[in-house]
């Protein structure tokens, strides 16, 4: 399947948006209710962080299928600040905006694959598999 | 020249009004509803070409158009039958024009052209502005009414209130609960608050965040908080997130919660034996039915 879907995140409601849009891609994709709230978890982190950050970014859905695997590839993209330290943000409890700093590694541990680039005035991308299990 | 061919329009009325209809029914069989029935797609086609005329013509006023366009909005006419009138009504006219003129050269056209888009353009921009300020309208009254849902505080015994919540929590929202949790809890004089998140879909680092700072206000307050109705799957989720809810006590359903709450506040519920009166009696149905 190459069909790829895309939201873009701008307001709050926006990351409600990119949620529903996950949600029933994956559960068309045949994932279990569990993995369904795993996806959508990790989609509303993406969005927020996006939101919150950014300001401006997109999210795109992809179905992916290897050898014997279906998945989902969610993909976070934007054009903000950019990241300093990567290794900083993937550790629990770290914030600069007062959460807590439980998103990104949150996200690595809801999903099966997790990917970050990041590059200081340029943007960050994170693309994030899961697998149908 | 706008003058005489606004003549030229108004002369060949009836002729304008006879293709418009004609265009405007083919798309009807396309576009609209068949909800509408056939006489009062006619009597508004009527009335919808007459303003449009009269507009031209100069009688018209604003207001005029406000009228129709209010009417249109309240028996919830599509917004594409307008548009979709005034483009034809727009081809028809040009039409008719250019078949009245007998110099029909490559500047006179456009200039015809635009003539005719000067007399269509303010009728389109006025009703499309008053469609969507009634859209705002709504989508602001709908907000108000989901506002007004949004955080209900109920006392359901001395000392204990729950709080239900539903649906996706944004940042407003999560303000919003706060400020009721706080206020109810003093109001109330609660001791402990049961707070049920069966219904809201996804709990992420800031719904438990902002839940994690409720409570603690809470707690500030003397009061206790209970998360209950935490589904099989967000509970997995917030293992995988990396939460820590150990300060928070919770509870699977909110039935648990509530004997919990009983056991903080030092009660019991207990089953009274030989219950004598009948559930009609004790609901004040009886009306002395009853021939002892």
């Amino acid at each position: 399947m190459d069909s790829k879907s895309c939201v873009r995140i701008m307001k709050e409601w926006d990351i409600v948006a990119a949620r529903q849009m996950g949600r029933e891609i994956a559960k068309n994709l045949g994932f279990g209710t569990v993995d369904q709230a795993r996806i959508t978890t990790a989609i509303s982190e993406l969005a927020r962080n996006i939101y919150l950050y950014a300001e401006e970014g997109r999210i795109y859905f992809e179905a992916v299928e290897s050898l014997e695997l279906k998945g989902i590839r969610v993909t976070a993209e934007d054009t903000g600040p950019g990241i300093k330290d990567l290794s900083l943000v993937m550790e629990d409890g770290y914030s600069t905006s007062g959460g807590l700093g439980a998103g990104l590694p949150g996200v690595r541990r809801l999903m099966d694959e997790f990917d970050i680039e990041s590059e200081v005035g340029k943007g960050t991308k994170i693309v994030t598999v899961k697998w149908v299990r | 020249m706008g003058r005489d061919l606004k003549e030229v329009a108004i002369k060949n009325k009836e002729h304008i009004i006879k293709e418009w209809n004609k265009e405007i029914s083919r798309l009807k069989d396309v576009n609209y509803t068949a909800e509408i029935s056939a006489e009062l797609f006619e009597s508004n086609n009527e009335e919808f070409v007459n303003v449009i005329l009269n507009s031209i013509r100069g009688d018209g006023t604003p207001q005029v158009i406000k009228d129709f366009s209010d009417r249109m909005i309240h028996l919830g006419w599509p917004l594409s039958y307008i548009t979709d009138g005034l483009l034809v009504f727009r081809k028809v006219t040009l039409d008719t024009i250019l078949h009245h003129i007998d110099q029909p050269e490559g500047e006179y056209i456009s200039e015809v052209l635009k003539y005719v888009d000067s007399w269509v353009e303010p009728i389109i921009r006025q009703l499309v502005n008053e469609y969507s300020v009634s859209w705002e309208h709504v989508v602001s009254l709908q907000r108000i009414a989901l506002q007004e849902l949004s955080a209900p505080l109920i006392p359901v015994m001395d000392n204990i209130t729950i709080m239900p919540l539903i649906g996706t929590i944004d940042t407003e929202r999560a303000k919003f609960i706060m400020e009721n949790l706080l206020e109810g809890v003093m109001r109330h004089n609660a001791e402990v608050v049961l707070i049920d998140i069966t219904g809201v879909p996804v709990v992420d680092t800031m719904v438990a965040h902002h839940l994690f700072q409720a409570t603690e206000a809470v707690r500030l307050l003397g009061a206790k908080c209970i998360l209950v109705g935490i589904r099989p799957e967000i509970a997995q989720t917030i293992v995988n997130l990396g939460i820590n809810f150990t300060d928070l006590p919770t509870k699977s359903t909110l039935k648990k919660g509530f004997l919990l709450a009983l056991e903080i506040t030092n009660k019991k519920i207990l089953e009274v034996e030989n219950k004598t009166q009948s559930i009609d009696k004790l609901l004040g149905l009886d009306k002395g039915s009853e021939k002892n």
